[in-house]
This record gives structure tokens, C-alpha cells and sequence, in this order.
């Protein structure tokens, strides 16, 4: 446990300077510095770890590295994604709370990789406390000289700002988070050309998450293996687990990819008054909801969640006991698509909104028997459908929850009355 | 329209960004004219931000009414951004809502009458696991209880 991105959480000001070079911080961006590694080492050691974007996607971060087109003549970007906003979702915060060296660090050394020079932290603006962390992180790596051009005399330069949000879900999509810095609405672009090619101010630019990136400085101080070797196969390393809902000790865990549901259930305290557990959305409101039994028998890593039926995602695991009614559940997360939807793609901006007032007047007691049918109906109509993947987000815990528990919703429909609240 | 205070950080914003790409820091520029306007952004004010950084008025206008945070009718000086989502939920903050508005004799979306606090019920705001929760200002309060709530909302001057 606490391994990686949380390793020095127990130590005194561990978000400071002096911490994370005591722990072997900075040494890879310093042998970087000194000339000491080329690009291709580095997606090599990456390739192995078996690292995969944190953000949702979970696409090989080695791999999307070696995208870049680094030789390519002018500017390049490296951007960190750390507009966390999903439902269930707040390990991003801790990490610039309490490692945001790690962050810094993992963006240099893409910088390198990639050859962009110039770095943006796309931080969402209501995280205050993050955000002056990392803001004074960077001062201290500035003062240190880690940062700069040409810095210690060398070849290698790398300037990094943080760019802050203004409350939209959406900008954590990756185009839209580039739209976003350069000033416009967070509305999603086409892809292709994908973001390697043509990405922000039109430049090659990388997008990582936060997680991602607070991971490849310890891969390259321990190796690649070393990292793999944490987790399981298809999964390297660690994960920090969200643990939210019904649970005594709510938190983030930083825990071995592969680890069993009820191993993480145990560890975060097991469940509020010892109620029974009733379903799990394992990684963030936009993936499938899982009943307990399918749960159970999940273990933590991309595989495992994917057999059970679900998705690993962001690992913003929400715990739901049996006092929880699914109708309401769902209706406050139909909601939530709705208010943040951009608007852009029509079956997205207008399902989102059936999806929610459907599901408002099964709530109000106003239901009708056709409800559930028309409720699939238009998820299947946004799936696949958008631009971007919120149309999908919103479609998805719409069919998993009526197929998982379609008898709340018969239930409510029928007698106007929440089956478990009454 | 915008002050010399507000102009030298909008600058520092700029100073971020390529030369000639100074309207990416629209969005820092409307939240530093928001702060110094009761919390409020007027079409003028909008207009001025637009033509500070020498981009169309309807550029800025767009800016200004995608994204959540900016304020186009009158606030209080605290606005409470209560989360109301799903981890949230699941742990009582409808009840904590309906209690806060019961304390100040508002509803959600308005402003108490000495114009001190309005309450918002806002989405995720990425801190599940210390639900329920809100923020006011820089700060986020975790862990809410009526109890806490009352200790925290009386304090606010």
C-alpha cells in the first residue's frame, strides 16, 4: 500500500521540496539534465511498467509518448489533465495536495520525451487548496532551478504554468480541455486529427492524467519491471481507489492493481453499520453499476472489472448499501449529465435531458408503464452517437442499472413509492 | 472599467501563454473582474474583459455563460456551493441542504436578505470522500454535520 504516488503521505510536509528529493525525487529529471538518457529509453522503461492513463481510458501511456512526433520542426505542449470532476472521483486532488513534485516531475521528463517545452496543469478552479500547492511546488522547483530554459546550462528547458478551470465537467475531455486553454467554451473537437497532431494552439501536444503522470517518476527511479510487477498482468503498478458511499472509512487508497473488491472493501473499514452491501460503481458514475455478488467477485485491475462487467475507469469506487434506492440514484446522476452536457452533439444534449425528466417523473410518482422501455431507448440513441464520450457516460449507468435492478424502477413506476424507502 | 489592480494579474495570466494568444486567459480575467464587482459579471464588464484582451465581445459572453462559475445575477457576499451528487447523496446532504435552508430562510439559488450568503446546489466537486460537503470561497468543508453547518454558517461575517 502507498507505494507510488502516496509513498511519502506520512511524512511531515511531505508536498514539499525537500521530501520528495529525499526520497530520490528529481533524480531522473536531473540525469535528464546531465544528458544522461535518450527519449526512447525512457518509452522503453514506460512500455514495460505497464502504465495505463489513470484518467478513464486507461490507453498505455508509453505507447501515446511515442505518438509524439518529437523531431517534428516548432512549438510542442505537454498538458496535464487534472480537471477531475466525475462523480465519485477526488484522487487527483490529493495527489496535487500531497505530491505535486511527482506531478512536475512526470511532466518534465514527457517534456523531454516529446520534446515540448512548454507545459499547462489544466487544474478545475474549485480546487483552491490543490492548486496553491501546486502553484507553490512549482515556485520551489523554479528557485531550485528545475525548471526554466536551458536549464543548468544544458540543452533541456521546460516551462510549466497551471491553467485553471471554471466549473464544466466537460473539460475534462481532452479536446475540450485544449478548447479550454485557448480561451473558448469546453466544447469537444473531431478526432481525428488527434492532439499529437494537431493539439493545443494547433501544435503536437500530449495529454496526460494527473495519476499518470505522478507515476513515471518512480518507474524510472525503480524500473519498468518494478512497477509492472506491483500489479497484475495487463494492469501494472498501483491505483488509487476512490472509496466513497456507504463505507466506514471513506478515502483514497493507493493499493496493488489485482486486488480483490472485498480485500479493498476490508481495508477501507467495511460497510457503514454493518449493513449489507447492495451495488458498486467501481470506477466513477460513468461506468457500469455492479450488484453486490458481481462485485464480490471482482478483482481491482482493468481485466477484472471488465469481466465483471464494468470498468475500471478513473477507480472511483462508490459503495451502495441496501438502504439505497437505484430510482433516485440514477435519477441524480441522469441529472448530472444533463447540467454539464455542452450541447454540442443533439442526441447528447436532448437524450440527457429526456433521460433526466423521464427519470424525475417516475421519481414525482408520475410514471408510465412504457417509462422503462422509453428510458433505453434513448440511451441507445446517444451511445455511440457524440462527439465526445459524455453522451456515452450518460448512457451507459442508464442501461446498467435497469438491467441490474429493473424491478425499483417497475416497483416506482407502479406504486408511485420508492421500493426500498417506501 | 477594469482596475489597475485587476490589470496587473490579468497580465500576469497573459505573461502564461504564447504571444498573441492572450485571450486564453479569459477565464482568470472574468473571475478577476467577477471578485471585484460583488461576485457579479455585467455585460460591460463582460465587454471590457473582451476588449482588454482584444477578442470579440461574444467570445468573451460565450466564456462567461458556458462555464459555472461566473455569476450573472446578484450573489451574497458567501455563496455556498453545496455538492448535492451522488457520494453526497448517499451520505444525507439533501437533508443537510433542506436544513441550511431552513437556518437561513432561502431556498437554494437565493441570496438571504442582508445580502451576506446565497446558497448554491452545485455538481461534483471532487472531494467524495469527505461527503457530504460544500465550499465557500477557497475553502472546502468536509464531513458536514447540522452541527457543523450551524458552527460554520454562523461564523460568516
Amino acid at each position: 500500500m502507498n507505494e507510488v504516488c502516496f509513498k511519502n503521505l506520512d511524512k511531515d510536509q511531505c508536498w514539499s521540496l525537500e521530501t520528495y528529493e529525499a526520497s530520490g525525487g528529481y533524480s531522473t529529471w536531473r540525469k535528464i539534465i546531465k544528458g544522461e538518457y535518450t527519449p526512447d529509453e525512457i518509452i522503453n522503461e514506460l512500455k514495460i511498467s505497464g502504465l495505463r492513463g489513470r484518467g478513464g481510458a486507461g490507453f498505455p501511456t508509453g505507447l501515446k509518448w511515442s505518438f509524439m512526433p518529437r523531431n517534428a520542426q516548432g512549438q510542442k505542449y505537454i498538458v496535464c489533465n487534472s480537471d477531475e470532476g466525475e462523480p465519485g472521483t477526488c484522487k487527483d486532488r490529493d495527489i496535487l495536495r500531497f505530491n505535486p513534485h511527482a506531478v512536475i516531475e512526470g511532466m518534465a521528463i514527457g517534456s523531454y520525451v516529446m520534446d515540448a517545452t512548454v507545459g499547462y496543469n489544466y487544474i478545475r478552479g474549485e480546487f483552491m487548496e490543490p492548486i496553491k500547492r501546486f502553484e507553490g511546488a512549482l515556485k520551489e522547483a523554479y528557485a531550485a532551478g528545475l525548471l526554466g530554459k536551458n536549464i543548468n546550462g544544458s540543452e533541456v528547458s521546460f516551462d510549466l504554468y497551471s491553467h485553471l478551470g471554471a466549473g464544466a465537467y466537460i473539460c475534462g475531455e481532452e479536446t475540450a480541455l485544449l478548447e479550454s486553454i485557448e480561451g473558448k467554451k469546453g466544447q469537444p473537437r473531431f478526432k481525428p486529427p488527434f492532439p499529437a497532431n494537431v493539439g493545443l494552439f494547433g501544435k503536437p501536444t500530449t495529454i496526460n492524467n494527473t495519476e499518470s503522470f505522478a507515476s513515471v517518476p518512480d518507474i524510472m527511479q525503480n524500473g519498468g519491471q518494478w512497477f509492472a510487477d506491483l500489479g497484475v498482468e495487463n494492469s501494472g503498478g498501483t491505483k488509487l481507489f476512490s472509496v466513497s458511499g456507504h463505507i466506514n472509512n471513506p478515502a483514497n487508497y493507493e493499493v496493488s492493481m489485482g486486488m480483490p473488491f472485498s480485500e479493498l472493501l476490508t481495508l477501507a473499514g467495511g460497510m457503514r453499520n454493518g449493513a449489507k452491501l447492495k451495488a458498486v460503481i467501481p470506477g466513477g458514475s460513468s461506468t457500469p453499476v455492479l450488484t453486490a455478488e458481481a462485485a464480490m467477485a471482482m478483482t481491482m485491475d482493468y481485466d477484472g472489472i471488465d469481466k465483471a462487467g464494468s470498468m475500471l475507469g478513473a477507480g472511483s469506487v462508490i459503495i451502495m448499501d441496501d438502504s439505497t434506492c437505484m430510482v433516485e440514484v440514477l435519477t441524480r446522476l441522469a441529472h448530472f449529465y444533463y447540467d454539464e452536457s455542452c450541447g454540442q452533439c443533439t442526441p447528447c444534449r436532448e437524450g440527457t435531458g429526456w433521460l433526466y425528466r423521464v427519470l424525475k417523473r417516475i421519481m414525482d410518482g408520475k410514471g408510465k408503464a412504457d417509462d422503462i422501455d422509453l428510458l433505453l431507448g434513448v440511451q441507445e440513441k446517444i451511445m455511440g452517437n457524440t462527439i465526445c464520450a459524455l453522451g456515452d457516460a450518460a448512457a451507459m449507468p442508464v442501461e446498467s442499472f435497469l438491467r441490474n435492478f429493473r424491478e425499483e424502477f417497475e416497483y416506482f413506476i407502479e406504486h408511485k413509492k420508492s421500493m426500498v424507502k417506501g | 472599467m477594469i482596475s489597475d489592480n485587476a490589470k496587473k494579474q490579468i497580465d500576469d495570466w497573459i505573461a502564461k501563454y504564447p504571444q498573441g494568444r492572450q485571450s486564453s486567459a479569459v477565464m482568470e480575467a472574468l473571475k478577476i473582474v467577477q471578485a471585484e464587482n460583488a461576485n457579479q459579471l455585467s455585460h460591460d464588464s463582460i465587454q471590457a474583459v473582451a476588449d482588454y484582451l482584444n477578442m470579440p465581445g461574444i467570445a468573451a459572453a460565450e466564456v462567461a455563460t458556458f462555464y459555472e462559475n461566473y455569476n450573472h445575477q446578484p450573489v451574497g457576499k458567501h455563496i455556498i456551493r453545496f455538492c448535492h451528487n451522488i457520494s453526497c447523496m448517499l451520505n444525507g446532504s439533501d437533508d443537510l441542504i433542506a436544513h441550511l435552508e431552513t437556518k437561513l430562510g432561502v431556498k437554494t439559488g437565493e441570496v438571504t436578505k442582508d445580502g451576506l450568503i446565497s446558497v448554491k446546489k452545485v455538481e461534483c466537486l471532487g472531494a467524495c470522500v469527505g461527503a457530504p460537503m460544500f465550499q465557500i470561497g477557497d475553502q472546502y468543508y468536509e464531513n458536514l454535520t447540522t452541527d457543523k453547518i450551524d458552527d460554520i454558517v454562523d461564523g460568516l461575517k
